[in-house]
């Protein structure tokens, strides 16, 4: 291991340092990162990214493809150790722990950090299981009851239950693309995340469907920690407090997001926001 | 600045900064001929100047129209976004100077070319001299993108609104003197405070030069020197 990482030191890592904009009135730190790199392989994905996320708030990650912003999401819930070959370096702090601390149980850590993904992907089950699989497998309900009382409150959350509340029992994958993509965020919350990670996901979905789960997002912040990675600048700009802008592996620029959609610090912010990238 | 990807969406940018560029140029024109056929009494020049208000009308709502385009269409965003509202800002200005401009020029009209003493005429043409100048170089600081040079027109205000107090009391003396004079002098200190009145409008388009630069909006608060509204006039008798 020791060997790979120093073979790897070799990649060019250009210093950059980030530029940040302080929120007027800052919120207290959920999720720090300080200076994560990854690689796959021999390649390096990501530079030395540190940021501060806040808690209770929506942050966006935007940047061209191939820039690093779902490379570095993944790291938040540790899903790159499904990749055979990628290495995460750095530290990575939720509430204060280290998510990559040898002791912490990964199944555990994914139920606090939930996901949801570009593309609506429920269970072939129906309505109901789709939402009572995550608390069933974390034991989080004592009696039938209880998970019917945590299904209807997380479809409720997610601003579903009234379209589907005749028909809990019919497969989820019946629903519309943004049917479907409110039940994976009602199945995300069902096992009571403190953070929830976003990847586009509302990329697949038309204008309508993409409103309500922006409608959704925003009162959601109100319980839960929220980070949206999204190819829709005024996505970002509508729907989060901070943004964080990436590019070729790197940390960029961070900061309110009404600062960074009206004036961003950087250039390279300026160029892809304004749409002069090339 | 690089270009955008979109190409289309670069040249409506453009098209928009150059009739803002063309409205600055008749404005000036306008407020130019309106104090030339005040200080000279020409009724002629007056009376072209009246109907070409209207153009200055019609490219402000060209350039409303297009900019309104452009945010539906494009979305702009940071610089762009604050382009965009520069255009539809500094159109409305130019717009109210060229409104201003022909009011004097009516003026022109009403008091029938007369003037009453070449003391007022060198107060007036000098006021007009300094706005014209002001607002030629806030065109110029918003063509260059030079936020040193808007910095400067908006502390020249000042010295506008200094030269309308100075003329105020001095119409009011030769209004008090004889009141023959009462209906003339009104006419000019209308023109006065018209010419007063352009010069706040190319502060206002200073303030939008600094915003377009910087993203940042100024400090409200600026030294006043006009105190016309706090004059009280001691009548005779």
């Amino acid at each position: 291991m020791a060997d790979v990482a120093l073979a790897t030191r070799d990649v060019p890592t250009p210093e950059f340092q980030t530029v940040r904009t302080p929120d007027p009135h800052p919120r207290p730190t959920k999720v720090k990162a300080d200076n994560v790199k990854v690689f796959y392989g021999q390649k390096q994905a990501l530079n030395g990214v540190s940021i501060d996320i806040p808690v209770k708030s929506v942050t966006a990650f935007i940047g061209p493809s191939g820039c690093g912003k779902s490379t570095f999401l993944r790291c938040l819930n540790r899903m790159n150790d499904t990749i055979d070959g990628c290495r995460v370096e750095g530290e990575i702090l939720l509430d204060n722990r280290d998510i990559y601390d040898a002791s912490l149980d990964v199944v555990e850590l994914r139920a606090r950090v939930g996901m949801v993904f570009q593309k609506p992907n429920p269970f072939p089950k129906s309505i109901f299981d789709n939402v009572a699989y995550g608390p069933k497998i974390h034991g989080l309900a004592r009696s039938k009851a209880e998970l019917e009382e945590i299904v209807v409150s997380s479809l409720q959350k997610a601003s579903l239950f009234n379209e589907v509340k005749d028909r809990l029992h019919e497969p989820g994958t019946g629903l519309s693309g943004g049917q479907q993509q409110r039940l994976c965020i009602a199945r995300t919350i069902a096992v009571s995340p403190d953070v929830i990670l976003m990847d586009e996901p509302c990329s697949a979905l038309d204008p309508i469907a993409t409103a309500k789960v922006e409608e959704l997002i925003d009162e959601l912040r109100e319980n839960f920690t929220i980070v949206i990675v999204t190819h829709s600048m005024q996505q970002a700009a509508r729907v989060s407090q901070r943004t964080a802008f990436f590019h070729l592996g790197t940390l960029v620029e961070e900061g309110p997001t009404d600062h960074v959609f009206t004036n961003p610090s950087e250039r390279r912010t300026q160029d892809y926001i304004t749409g002069r990238f090339g | 600045m690089s270009e955008h990807t979109v190409s289309a969406y670069e040249e409506e940018l453009r098209v928009l900064a150059g009739k803002i560029a063309e409205m600055g140029g008749l404005a000036e024109i306008l407020v130019a001929d309106a104090v030339k056929a005040l200080t000279r009494g020409d009724l002629a020049l007056a009376k072209r100047v009246i109907p070409e208000d209207r153009r200055l009308d019609q490219m402000q709502r060209e350039i409303e129209d297009a900019a309104i385009l452009v945010i539906a269409r494009r979305q702009p965003m940071a610089s762009d976004l604050r382009e965009v509202v520069s255009f539809l800002r500094i159109a409305n200005d130019l717009e109210r100077i060229g409104d201003l401009a022909k009011n004097i020029a009516k003026r022109v009209i009403a008091i029938d070319g007369q003037m009453i003493s070449k003391k007022l005429t060198v107060g007036l043409d000098h006021m007009a001299e300094i706005a014209l100048q002001q607002l030629n170089s806030v065109l110029d600081a918003y063509g260059n993108k030079d936020d040193a040079l808007a910095l400067e027109v908006r502390l020249g205000d000042d010295e506008i609104d200094a030269l309308y107090t100075s003329l105020f009391r001095e119409l009011l003396t030769y209004m008090m003197e004889d009141p023959r004079n009462i209906s003339q002098c009104t006419h000019l200190l209308f023109c006065a405070k018209n010419l007063e009145r352009i010069g706040d409008h190319a502060t206002n388009v200073a303030e939008t030069v600094h915003y377009v630069i910087t993203g940042e909006m100024m400090d409200p608060d600026r030294p006043k020197a006009d105190t016309t509204s706090l004059e009280r006039v001691a009548l005779p008798g």
